[in-house]
């Protein structure tokens, strides 16, 4: 069966810089896919793209996005606006600013059942009283007349969450959709955002930058760093065994609670440098910063090397480090 | 329910305000013309041209103007304090039955003029916003630019020139036919024709204000992560815009409009006197001309009311617009 989204060598490009680069990566139905990476590293770019939302100045360049057998990329504006909101829904980072503070929140949610399932306003209405139970909002019947400055963050989400489900779309982007909120919500919201992926069978793109998500919540997981995938795998064998010095970093600088580690008994490593290093860098982005990076780092950047089906990994040195002690002290 | 009650706290708490707000309007404004050199006395005896030393002051004796300031102030308080707006000695009427006769034709005109203003403001600010940078908001940019800069008098007389005096299209000043006999709809009609002049020339200045600031207005609101949420729903642009972008851009432009309610009653002094169109503030030109200041201090006064009332209006609109702001 083939995937329900295929993204296929995308690259995105602004006048003046490309910061999403020969990006690849598949969704099945039903599937959840993190896309892992620091801040810049072109994973909301690469969200909105999936939209079509991107903003004015940039535009894909090259690649081809294919969901559900049509390609996102030929599509008019009226047959995507058709898309967006039916099938596929994107959830976003700011629930603070990402509902209108001057409407109701029951009328923001009908709003998208207006448009695509052209229910009357009665009838969006009901819906969205439903929709809000499906989130777990309690008495919403009363919530539903209330306007955004009177729900609490993860309220607020999860309305967002209503309004993404409420045509039952085949795919949910979520762009970092618990990075706003406090540590005990963002388990409410992310357990909530599975269990409406099982009950509505949607697949969710989740993007993010807290690798504790990644490990409890995704299916898949793909790294990316200065535009470009350097690690795809398996949550489990990534946090086993991660292969790419990038994604070492990444855990290495992460506590984490299962080991003995505790941040009394010594400082987390950190990554060296800043994501602003791979600009113009004709090598692998990341060479900049690697503590093993070789003369040949700098040649060409290094293709996609696939270990397993599952598994790839955009290094060609990731055997040999695994014996440099340094990196051996990275894999807590 | 909790909307009515927001709107009559509103009301109460406008109207407790209100009273030492005219209090200190009038007993300012009473000072402010006692410092103008003359009388209604002076100029009644002038236009007469005949006038003795003892007509004059018999004038005076008549009007009370011989008696000392204060005193002038405390009747005028008393009469006030009566619902009494006092009398006119130039006119020989109530200065209350005076200012209704002119109240009506000063409100629809600006009622006319505001709404033309909003309407035309907020479609064109909008259309700018759309094309924010590219060709029709560069020139719409210039267009409201002249309306800005273009004094309401020059405006009045050009706009006569072209549509009164080459055209004759529309009438050039007044306002109704007179002596027609016409009722209902054609009497409606006839007035109408007599309004387009005064009012496009009144709101012309206005519509300028609001196009530049409904644009700024809404390429702010057009950033906000709402209106991607918007998009991401699959509106239509022409539907982000309508429902999403212009309410929330709504807010300073209904807060501006109620500030300039003020302001065109004294835009509607020229207006008025370039079309001889009836209304107060024409009234209020021949008061200051006449010297007849009960009358003038009466217009001041209903004025301020005016202000008053429309700012509590604006309160209102924008409890309505934005449901953050009734919180108070």
């Amino acid at each position: 069966m083939a995937p329900l989204l295929q993204v296929e060598n995308l690259t995105i490009g602004f006048p003046r810089a490309e910061p999403v680069r020969d990006l690849s990566f598949e969704v099945s139905a039903g599937e959840t896919l993190a896309i892992v990476g620091e801040s810049g590293s072109g994973k909301s770019l690469t969200a909105l793209a999936l939209m079509q939302l991107l903003p004015r100045t940039a535009r894909v360049t090259s690649g081809r996005i294919v969901f559900d057998d049509r390609d996102l990329l030929g599509l008019d504006a009226r047959e995507m606006r058709q898309l967006r909101g039916r099938e596929i829904a994107m959830i976003f980072q700011e629930p603070m600013t990402s509902l209108n503070p001057v409407m109701s929140i029951g009328w923001q949610i009908g709003e998208v059942l207006k448009v695509h399932e052209k229910l009357s306003g009665r009838a969006a209405r009901e819906r969205a009283i439903e929709l809000l139970r499906l989130v777990r909002i309690p008495a919403a019947e009363k919530r539903v007349d209330d306007y955004p400055h009177q729900l609490s963050g993860g309220m607020r989400q999860r309305v967002m969450i209503a309004m993404a489900v409420a045509c039952r779309p085949k795919l949910l982007i979520a762009d970092e959709p618990t990075t706003a909120l406090d540590v005990t919500i963002q388990a409410q919201v992310l357990d909530l955002l599975d269990t409406l992926r099982r009950e509505l069978q949607m697949a969710v793109v989740l993007i993010t930058h807290d690798l504790g998500v990644v490990a409890q919540w995704a299916d898949k997981v793909v790294v990316m760093y200065a535009g470009r995938k350097v690690e795809q795998a398996l949550p489990g064998d990534l946090f086993n065994d991660p292969l790419h010095p990038y994604t070492r970093g990444l855990l290495s600088a992460s506590p984490r609670l299962k080991s003995d580690f505790h941040y009394l008994s010594g400082r987390l490593t950190e990554i060296p440098g800043s994501i602003v290093s791979a600009a113009g860098e004709a090598g692998c982005p990341f060479r900049p910063r690697c503590r093993q990076a070789r003369a040949s780092c700098g040649h060409q950047v290094p293709p996609l090397i696939a270990q397993t089906p599952e598994r790839l990994v955009a290094c060609p040195f990731t055997s040999s480090l695994k014996a440099v002690p340094d990196a051996a002290s990275l894999s807590l | 329910m909790p909307v009515l009650i927001r709107i009559a706290r509103t009301l109460r708490r406008t109207l407790l305000q209100a009273v030492p707000t005219i209090l200190g309007i009038v007993i300012l404004n009473f000072f402010l013309l006692q410092l103008a050199p003359g009388d209604a006395a002076d100029v009644l005896a002038g236009e007469a041209g005949s006038a003795t030393e003892e007509s004059v002051a018999a004038l005076r004796a008549r009007f009370g103007l011989d008696s000392p300031v204060l005193e002038q102030l405390a009747t005028y308080l008393g009469n006030l304090a009566q619902f009494s707006l006092g009398f006119s000695p130039r006119y020989g009427m109530p200065v209350a039955d005076l200012i209704a006769q002119r109240l009506p034709g000063t409100l629809t005109l600006m009622a006319v003029a505001l709404l033309i203003a909003i309407l035309l403001g907020v479609i064109l600010g909008s259309l700018m916003a759309t094309f924010a940078g590219r060709i029709p908001d560069r020139l719409l940019s210039v267009f409201s630019l002249l309306f800005y800069s273009i004094p309401s008098f020059w405006i009045g007389l050009m706009l006569i020139v072209l549509f009164s005096v080459k055209l004759g299209w529309l009438p050039s000043g007044g306002a109704g036919t007179i002596g027609s006999q016409l009722k209902g709809f054609p009497a409606l009609l006839d007035k109408a024709r007599y309004m387009v002049l005064p009012a496009t020339s009144l709101a012309l200045f206005y519509v300028a204000i609001y196009a530049r600031l409904t644009r700024a207005a809404m390429l702010e609101v057009k950033n906000q992560d709402f209106v991607r949420t918007a998009y991401a729903k699959g509106l239509t642009p022409f539907g982000v815009t309508a429902r999403h972008i212009l309410r929330n851009a709504l807010i300073p432009i209904t807060t501006m409009a109620g500030m300039h309610i003020g302001g065109m009653l004294g835009g509607a002094v020229v207006v008025e006197t370039v079309y001889s169109w009836p209304g107060l503030g024409r009234l209020a030109f021949e008061a200051v001309m006449g010297r007849d200041f009960t009358v003038l201090l009466g217009i001041l006064l209903l004025s301020s009311l005016l202000v008053i009332i429309a700012n509590a209006a604006v309160d209102l609109v924008h409890a309505w617009l934005d449901p953050r702001i009734g919180a108070r």
